[in-house]
């Protein structure tokens, strides 16, 4: 008989639309204004605040919806967006600079969903309001920076090994080295050669020796280059109280940075480009610290707090600055204790072993230097930063340093991972630019939202009378599978985590609607044709289906396509387009094919039938 | 419900001559209107900086240009976006300044009389950016079109391959002529509508070249001509509806989605009819004036049926 579903059909479109329509339903539940609380770099959060935060909360007479605890996180829901900004206010008042309060949207998604996975859709910065920075690495500043090093390296160890050289230049991306005769710079050349890898080396005539970095060093300047940009980044963003940033990597020098909600642009610019600095200091043994934190600080020094909050007496003559450091990387040394590698510039080497000559059995410490935001304005509108100092590592000199040197006798690889991250964020890296912004206010957002959501509506409208007129019966199916097309697109681009709506992405469900009803159009036209030749309802049905098949794959592969090479290009927006319509491409098939045909055939297969109503 | 009841076959290519002067003088206006008016680039591409700003009452464009050029922007751009109340401007890249504050200082340039405006959006796209994004755009057409020609040709043929091609870039010709002529800003939503229209018009063209391969096959007699003009008068049904249901949901996209989507409707509506046409007439005309003929289409695998085949001519 033709035209009958077999049950694992009918199983596996049930589970497909049931499975997607579990996870679409996530969207229909609203949004809580939201505080978030996350700790610090010093700090954590525990349980026993969820308590405190709730008191000061009430005292202040701020409506709670719910406080919740999960992932060393607080997350407060409030009921009114009011609510929410004083909230705020009062919380970063009472936990103090030691932790982030964030503003956030949190969904209002029930417990037994989200314990399935099922989150809503991300919306795109254009829906949802916020900052979007592109920034550009300047590499030509991070690889001369790297060749000045090479050039003075180059000049001392040549001293020190008694080949004499005529003049060390640097040009362009290259550094040239004269000699006076070919024998020393054949010697020259083979003792190079052997010191330093990371450079390639050429006779470039006239006495000359041409040295420039390899492929591989190159790559790995830039690289660096950008990660240290990441990690300083990061952890600006971190002030900024986003509740979902997202800092990444893009191309080979660019660093995307996407601040939804953020609504003060200037303010997040001046935040990102605040700087950190690093300095080593002695550390004051002449006197007593309990004397000092009495209010009897010696004149040459001063109190610095840790990490732990106990503080230390520093002298105030610095050894050595951050823009020194070059690398500091985490490892473990031969006993496999934890330690920090850190590299110097020549010129800092040199400081350091003139600093350290004298202080071998001592202890040095390093004082990390932010400039934090207070969130005042002085008179000129400018934001007010604070110097934040706070000493990150003592460690006792074992022997005098040069431009490498480790700090032993971390307590954990945890510890030394984020020392060496706080070093390198000291460090003087390749500046950064802004290339390209775009801020949506938190208004248009909205409104964006709902003329998109408008249009998706009114072209939905419009195409499900028209299928229903033109094609009765089996336009209602097509209109189901219209629907459950929907349903399934919305559904897939919950459960990706990637997919995000944006403004041109809903474009892409509008036209996915227009068009998804192609292939349908394609088999109904068939089966009325195969009807008029004559063929009796249940062959035209089973006949339009079959040769429909090869023209609809066709032509949906080649507009999938046009649709990858819209991803592979695009950026944001385009990028959301491009994920909506290939969503949209797939889904179609599968609900224009399989689910109106198992339902043409649960309706009309398998029996007499004498007409179709088509 | 019936369209167009169609029992005879229309002679669709009674017009071919007509149809591909027509399409050629198209094709010329839009090349002279892009090559004397170019597009209107706008920002993703240009660079430069872009502020929309919301006031309370309708905004009174001619101050906020005095407020501007008092500020230091006398070549911005003033006008009116979507309503009102709304005003964009825009303001080209420059040397000199740090770009990227562009945006606030003329925020607090339009604040600075005490008046209410709300931000709404704020775009900066450094001038490198730009110049990158026009070159991704063009290298994305052109790898959209290859690999279109590479599929068709490997499932079709090379002669529909050409014919679907040509008359894809045919309603890319023609959607950029009209974004030319009437000077619509050219960004890169549009860039995305452009795509999207190749897209549209390819899944027209196929179902098109699909069934006269079909009829080539399956009608034994008949001049290529006659064949191809059963099969466009077989899909025509087909064609119209599709057309008409995109249509129906770009009218809802251009009178809702907003101004943002504007350009991108504009691009999509008048490049789906253009689909359209070009599918009924580019596609298959290129095809029968490269030959297409019968033997091109059978089936490579004719040995198990081969009793019931023609003779070879």
């Amino acid at each position: 008989m033709l035209n009958k579903n077999s049950i694992w059909k009918v199983l596996l479109v049930i589970a497909i639309i049931g499975l997607c329509a579990l996870y679409a339903l996530p969207n229909i539940y609203g949004e809580d204004n939201a505080v978030q609380i996350s700790a610090g770099r010093d700090a954590k959060v525990t349980e026993q605040m969820v308590g405190r935060v709730e008191n000061a909360l009430k005292a202040n007479n701020i409506d709670v919806k719910k406080i919740e605890f999960e992932n060393e996180q607080i997350l407060i829901r409030l009921t009114s967006s009011d609510g929410q900004l004083r909230a705020r206010e009062l919380l970063e008042r009472e936990l103090g600079t030691d932790y982030y309060v964030a503003m956030n949207l949190a969904p209002d998604t029930p417990e037994w969903l989200e314990d399935l996975g099922g989150t809503p859709m991300k919306l795109g910065l254009d829906l949802r309001g916020g900052v979007h920075f592109l920034m550009e690495v300047d590499m030509s500043e991070a690889i001369k920076k790297s060749l000045e090093d090479a050039e003075s390296t180059f000049r001392t160890s040549l001293r020190e090994e008694g080949l004499r050289y005529r003049t060390v230049n640097q040009r362009g991306d290259y550094l040239d080295i004269q000699f006076r005769d070919q024998d020393t710079l054949d010697k020259a050349e083979f003792f190079l050669r052997n010191q330093n890898r990371d450079l390639s080396y050429k006779d470039a005539g006239e006495l000359t020796l041409r040295a420039s970095f390899s492929e591989a060093k190159l790559a790995e300047i830039r690289d660096n280059a950008v990660k240290q940009n990441i990690t300083i980044i990061r952890n600006r963003v971190n002030q900024l109280g986003v509740a979902e940033p997202l800092v990444q990597k893009q191309g080979a020098d660019r660093i995307v940075v996407q601040l939804p909600g953020i609504q003060d642009t200037a303010r997040a610019k001046e935040i990102l480009n605040a700087t950190a600095t690093l300095e080593f200091r002695m550390v004051d043994l002449d006197h007593d610290v309990a004397d000092a934190i009495n209010g009897r600080v010696p004149a040459g020094s001063q109190l610095i707090n840790d990490q732990s909050g106990r503080p230390q007496l520093l002298e105030k003559r610095i050894m050595l600055t951050g823009n020194h450091i070059t690398d500091a990387n985490s490892g473990v040394d031969e006993y496999g204790i934890p330690q920090v590698n850190i590299s110097l510039d020549s010129e800092g080497g040199s400081k350091m072993s003139r600093a350290t000559r004298s202080a071998i059995g001592k202890p040095m410490a390093t004082v990390f230097i932010e400039y934090k935001s207070t969130g005042e304005r002085n008179d000129a509108g400018k934001l007010v930063f604070e110097k934040h100092e706070e000493v990150i590592s003592i460690a006792t000199i074992r022997a005098q340093l040069g431009s490498s040197f480790r700090i032993t006798g971390l307590d954990s690889p945890k510890e030394a991972r984020d020392l060496a991250l706080l070093l390198r964020a000291g460090a003087l890296i390749a500046p950064i630019q802004i290339v390209e912004e775009r801020t949506v206010g938190p208004s248009l957002g909205a409104e964006n939202i709902e003329m998109g959501m408008q249009a998706i509506v009114f072209g939905l409208a419009a195409v499900l009378i028209f299928m229903i007129i033109y094609y009765k019966a089996f336009g209602l199916i097509a209109n189901v599978a219209l629907l459950s097309n929907l349903v399934i697109i919305v559904g897939v681009m919950s459960m990706i985590p990637g997919a995000t709506l944006t403004l041109p992405g809903m474009a892409g469900i509008v036209l996915t609607v227009g068009m998804a009803v192609d292939a349908n159009v394609l088999i109904f036209e068939r089966i009325r044709e195969e009807i008029r030749d004559g063929r009796s309802p249940q062959q035209a049905i089973h006949q339009g289906y079959d040769s429909a098949f090869s023209t609809i794959l066709d032509a949906n592969v080649t507009t999938f396509i046009a649709g990858m090479i819209l991803f592979a290009v695009g950026t944001g927006p385009i990028k959301g387009f491009s994920i909506t319509l290939m969503i949209g491409i797939a889904t179609s098939m599968f609900t224009a094919i399989l689910v109106t045909r198992v339902i043409a055939n649960a309706i009309w297969g398998g029996r007499r039938v004498d007409s179709l109503p088509i | 419900m019936q369209l167009l009841s169609l029992n005879h076959t229309v002679n669709f290519m009674r017009l071919r001559v007509a149809t591909i002067f027509l399409s050629t003088l198209l094709i010329i206006g839009s090349v002279v209107s892009l090559a004397t008016n170019s597009l209107n680039w706008g920002l993703d591409f240009t660079g430069g900086t872009l502020i929309e700003v919301g006031y309370e009452d309708s905004a009174d464009l001619a101050r906020i240009r005095d407020e501007l050029a008092g500020a230091d922007f006398p070549d911005a751009v003033v006008q009116n976006f979507g309503s009102s109340q709304d005003v964009l401007i825009r303001i080209s890249p420059r040397e000199g300044v740090k770009a990227a504050a562009i945006g606030d200082q003329v925020l607090s340039a339009l604040r600075a009389d005490g008046e209410t405006v709300t931000m709404r959006r704020i775009e900066f796209v450094g001038p490198q950016v730009g110049d990158e994004l026009t070159e991704q755009g063009g290298l994305a057409m052109l790898v959209a079109l290859i690999c279109i020609l590479v599929y068709v040709a490997m499932r079709f043929e090379w002669r529909f391959a050409l014919g679907s091609v040509s008359a894809l870039v045919h309603d890319v010709i023609l959607t950029l002529g009209l974004f030319s002529l009437l000077q619509i800003e050219f960004d890169l939503t549009v860039l995305a509508a452009v795509l999207a229209v190749i897209g549209y018009s390819l899944n027209d063209t196929i179902v098109v070249c699909d069934r006269i391969r079909e009829n080539f096959r399956k009608i034994r007699k008949g001049e290529p001509t006659e064949i191809v003009n059963i099969s466009l008068s077989q899909t025509l049904n087909r064609t119209i509806i599709t057309s008409l249901t995109t249509i129906l949901v770009l009218v809802a996209l251009f009178y809702k989605g907003g101004a943002l989507i504007h350009g991108f409707a504009t691009a999509l509506l008048f490049g789906v009819i253009v689909g359209t046409y070009s599918s009924i007439y580019i596609a298959s005309s290129v095809a029968l004036a490269l030959g297409i003929s019968k033997e091109d289409l059978m089936p490579p695998q004719v040995e198990k049926e081969g009793a019931d085949m023609d003779p070879l001519p």
